[in-house]
């Protein structure tokens, strides 16, 4: 009866390897390791890279554990401080040549110093928040307004255009707040322009006005595109933030969307808030400019003469050096979107969008400028580099530029990329702000360890000393809880805080109900006369009901938390949850399988390590007490 | 060992009355203080700026207050934290300021104070990790010594704010209607009703006491508040549990002679859980620290008044709701096994 079929025990034990597997890497602690990121948006981290950094390090002299990449940085790991300074300063001197001027960010920080082979396992330690490691973190509000304002700018522009290019003749476009107004003198062009309108602006409603003596047609933009426009202003700006917070060096950073507007942004290990603030904060501008290409610039050039007057030397993305008028033709104000693609010819090219200004401007330079060649720069921390500088075939008007041309579709990309990364899509304010001091985070972790481990040891010697073998049993599950629960949270790269720390806690001390459940159950089954064998399987499978009603309604409050809660409640919440469900399966299933192997076997079981089983002396009108019959206790 | 030996089913019902009375007088009172008092939010509730600093020597509170105050940031509470060296300052939210650069007038003033001057600093730890940081620095060079460090700020801006409150009012809502849903469901409405007032009456309570002490209730307590509401409500279930499995055991028990045997044959494992529970709580309220400090609180009240409110206040309830055995067994279900205790869950 008490026995478990091999497979059960098979699924008791792979649990049990695979949870020790995964929560075997946050015993390791961390290692000094030197990080290399880029310090400019135009330079690019990739697995070039690793090889260039390991040659470094082994030039100096050091044996690095590993050298890899790790989403825009690459990281090598040094066995201690002394090797990591002296790694830093090898890779320093062999990817910067000039240190005024540094391509590459090399700061040290450390990773985790589990084994590589655990590492291929996909077994990471668990994420610390910031609230157990230190740092900074910002939540910030993205102006939608903004964004949807520069959204219908440029689609007036492109209005103006397309009933230019009709031959519409109307009186008069302006944008009012969200929307466009079209103002036309009389019905049959203003049905013309609404159909020309619907058909080329699919991301429009027009209206006709409702005043008989204003013939108006009012655009507004439908509020799925709004919520495009809104889901690509904030993408464009996570990625700004990606390019910037690089230069920090930080390990870990969080950059995420939360809700539909906001982002949060976590820097573990920093401390300064202010050169945070003013890192984010940094715009980065862009600036389109003619290229020299007379005789005096290519003396220039090649250095045989001086830089010619009211022009600038700068490099191209690559290193080659080209001349640029100082005078600029336009900024990144005026471009309003880039965005990778293909031209006619299905060659890999960048589309641009102008606004209204923009296009005058820009068909007014490209008509004087045919077969010449105009530089887009961009400027970072005063500091110009040129992004592309294409030749201008004809004159472009409407806004609406292409760029192609010898480029592979991952080098349209970059540069798409570049020339958005110049600016933010949309402004952003700081709405919440936190600062958590290193020695503060490592309090609340040894803090938060303790609660855990004292509470555990009061438990288990409660238990052990009311339930006897079945309370170490019970303690035996729940340390298989906590250890799937560490493992699990370890998988999903879940981030662990403090109030993460106190739900482990919680969940511990409430685990141990379903336990105490069966132990009690089982007793009374004991004191009704049930045979010990019996009254285990009995114990448990009247438990069982009970234990997962208690389990719905508290998964029931966890949920909601998950659901409705942000920020720590939200760390509490994923631990509560996943510890509800740890808790079902060890505190059933597992403490079941050590009674069955310790019990199962003796077909002629007299007692039942249980504790004292207490019986009443048989006393008429006691309900429950009235069937009992005396029987051997434990 | 065996803790609990009932000779005979104790008569809770008989004194239903009385109970429901105390809890009813609990219950106003509570709400009586969340009225005059308030609860004290923390800022992640009403927005504002929190500042905690640790001065290398014990803090001169009056000071710290006269040089915040004298930067006009309105109503600024100054206060000690944990040990004498840190103070804790909090700073309400103010149109007319830039709130983002509080945070780092405010250190910077404190600094100018104590005859330092801010500069960044960039330290390795030990381990290997470079830190950089804004550092309030006096004298120079080897000999520099800091007089305060900035151990952690918070800055909340008003949107925040408001949406956290709604969404906790919102979970709170989930938590009684999807608790409600299944309760109904697994049981029968009755239950679910006096389950979900007893448990709320619960939550009044802790919200009471956190009103009556002015004690700082922030997310985390939230948290706390909305976990305490799913584990109490899972004692009044094991209750309900064995009140079913009684209707069906002994035939000729009234109603209150059923809820009685009930809660007398739980009462150890009532007792014995909630206290295992608690041994955890009280580990994070004596080992946790100011940051666990309100979160273990709210759950002892919690947990203390879960035991209470399932025990007494639920069952009786659903007394006076009228639960009959009808209710919860079935006419067609004569003919099971009457010792099944699942043979009357009905979904």
């Amino acid at each position: 009866m008490n026995r478990y079929p091999w497979w059960k025990y098979l699924i008791l034990g792979l649990a049990m390897v695979v949870g020790l597997l995964y929560t075997l890497p946050n015993f390791f602690g961390e290692a000094p390791a030197v990080q290399v990121s880029s310090a400019r948006a135009t330079v690019k981290i990739d697995a070039g890279m690793v090889p260039r950094v390991e040659q470094a390090v082994k030039a100096a002299g050091l044996q690095p554990d590993f050298v890899q990449l790790e989403g825009l940085s690459v990281r090598a790991r040094l066995a201690d401080t002394d090797a990591q300074l002296k790694a830093r300063d090898a890779i320093v001197k062999a990817l910067n040549p000039d240190p005024a001027d540094p391509s590459y960010i090399v700061a040290l920080n450390l990773v985790s110093r589990s084994p590589q082979w655990l590492t291929g396992l996909h077994a990471l330690p668990m994420y610390l928040g910031l609230d157990l490691r230190g740092g900074v973190h910002f939540l910030m509000q993205v102006d939608m307004a903004a964004a949807l304002t520069k959204k219908t700018e440029s689609l007036t522009g492109d209005v103006r255009t397309l009933l230019r290019d009709q031959s519409i003749r109307h009186s008069g476009i302006n944008r009012a707040g969200d929307s466009i107004e079209v103002r036309l003198r009389d019905r049959e062009t203003l049905d013309k322009a609404r159909l020309a309108l619907t058909d080329a602006q699919a991301d429009m409603v027009w209206t006709e006005g409702a005043d008989p003596a204003e013939l108006k047609l009012t655009g507004r933009i439908k509020p799925e595109a709004v919520r495009n426009v809104g889901q690509q202003a904030l993408t464009q700006n996570i990625n700004t933030l990606h390019n910037r917070i690089n230069e920090l060096g930080v390990s870990e950073p969080v950059i995420q969307q939360q809700g539909t507007d906001r982002v949060v942004v976590q820097l573990p290990g920093v401390q300064d808030v202010a050169k945070a603030k003013d890192i984010i904060g940094r715009t980065a501008t862009l600036e389109v400019r003619m290229v020299d290409d007379s005789a005096e610039a290519q003396a220039a050039l090649t250095g045989s003469g001086p830089v010619p007057f009211g022009t600038e030397k700068f490099l191209e993305r690559g290193g080659v050096p080209i001349i640029v008028k100082r005078q600029v033709v336009l900024t990144g104000e005026n471009l309003t979107d880039a965005q990778a693609g293909f031209d006619d010819n299905h060659q890999p090219a960048v589309h641009l969008t102008l606004d209204a200004r923009g296009s005058r401007i820009f068909r007014d330079v490209t008509r004087e400028s045919i077969g010449k060649r105009m530089a887009i720069l961009l400027f970072e921390k005063g500091k110009g580099e040129v992004v592309t500088a294409p030749v201008i075939r004809s004159e472009i008007g409407g806004g609406r530029v292409q760029i192609s041309g010898s480029m592979t579709p991952m080098e349209s990309a970059d540069t798409a990329l570049l020339l958005r990364a110049g600016s933010l899509a949309a402004p952003m304010e700081i709405i919440e702000e936190r600062l958590i001091g290193p020695s503060l985070g490592a309090e609340n972790i040894a803090k938060g360890f303790d609660s855990v481990l004292y509470g555990f040891i009061a438990i288990a010697i409660f238990m052990s000393a009311y339930y006897m073998l079945f309370g170490v049993f019970s303690t035996l599950a729940l340390g298989v809880n906590l250890l799937l629960l560490v493992a699990i949270l370890s998988m999903l790269q879940a981030t662990l805080t403090l109030p993460g720390i106190a739900a482990i806690a919680l969940v511990l001390g409430m685990a141990i109900d379903a336990n105490v459940l069966i132990n009690e159950r089982v007793r009374e089954e004991l004191r009704n006369g049930t045979s010990p064998q019996m009254s285990i399987h009995l114990g448990y499978e009247r438990a069982f009901a009970t234990i997962l009603d208690s389990n719905v309604t508290t998964l029931i409050a966890g949920v909601a938390l998950l659901a409705f809660g942000s920020g720590p409640v939200r760390g509490f919440a994923v631990v509560h949850c996943l510890g509800i469900l740890t808790s079902m399966f060890s505190a059933v299933f597992f403490s079941r399988g050590l009674v069955n192997l310790w019990y199962g076997r003796k077909k002629k079981l007299q007692g039942v390590s249980i504790g004292q089983v207490w019986k009443p002396a048989p006393q008429p009108g006691s309900a429950p007490t009235s069937t009992a019959v005396t029987t051997p206790k434990a | 060992m065996e803790f609990f030996r009932f000779r005979r089913d104790i008569a809770f019902m008989r004194h239903a009355l009385v109970f429901n009375a105390i809890s009813f007088v609990t219950f106003a009172l509570a709400v009586f203080f969340l009225f005059s008092r308030g609860l004290h939010l923390s800022i992640e509730f009403t927005g504002g700026t929190v500042i905690e600093t640790e001065y290398a020597q014990s803090a001169d509170i009056a000071k710290v207050r006269s040089t915040v105050e004298a930067m006009n940031f309105g109503e600024v509470q100054v206060q000690k934290f944990g040990t004498s060296r840190d103070v804790l300052i909090r700073l309400p939210l103010r149109g007319d300021v830039r709130q983002s650069e509080v945070v780092g007038r405010v250190y910077a003033q404190l600094c100018a104070a104590e005859g330092g001057l801010l500069k960044p600093v960039q330290t390795t730890t030990p381990k290997g990790e470079t830190i950089s940081r804004q550092a309030c620095e006096t004298g120079a060079g080897a000999t520099a010594t800091e007089p305060l460090k900035l151990t952690r700020s918070e800055f909340v801006g008003p949107q925040v704010g408001k949406e956290l409150a709604e969404d906790g009012l919102k979970a709170l809502a989930f938590v009684v209607a999807g608790i409600m849903v299944y309760l109904a469901v697994r049981f029968e409405w009755k239950f679910a009703v006096a389950a979900i007032i007893a448990n709320l009456h619960d939550v009044i309570i802790i919200l009471g006491f956190f009103a009556f002490f002015q004690w700082e209730f922030s997310l985390a307590v939230l948290a706390a508040v909305l976990a305490v509401l799913g584990y109490s409500v899972n004692e009044s279930v094991v209750i309900f549990d064995r009140i079913r499995e009684a209707f069906r055991k002994f035939r000729k028990m009234t109603t209150p002679e059923v809820i009685d045997h009930a809660i007398t044959s739980t009462m150890s494992r009532t007792i014995i859980t909630h206290g295992s529970t608690q041994m955890m709580v009280l580990s994070m309220l004596l080992f946790g620290g100011p940051t666990l400090h309100y979160f273990a609180l709210a759950l002892t009240i919690g947990i203390l008044f879960g035991i209470y409110s399932s025990v007494f206040v639920a069952a009786a309830i659903a007394m006076w709701l009228g639960v009959k055995r009808e209710d919860l067994i079935g006419q067609a279900r004569k003919d099971q096994d009457p010792n099944d205790p699942n043979s009357g869950a009905v979904v």
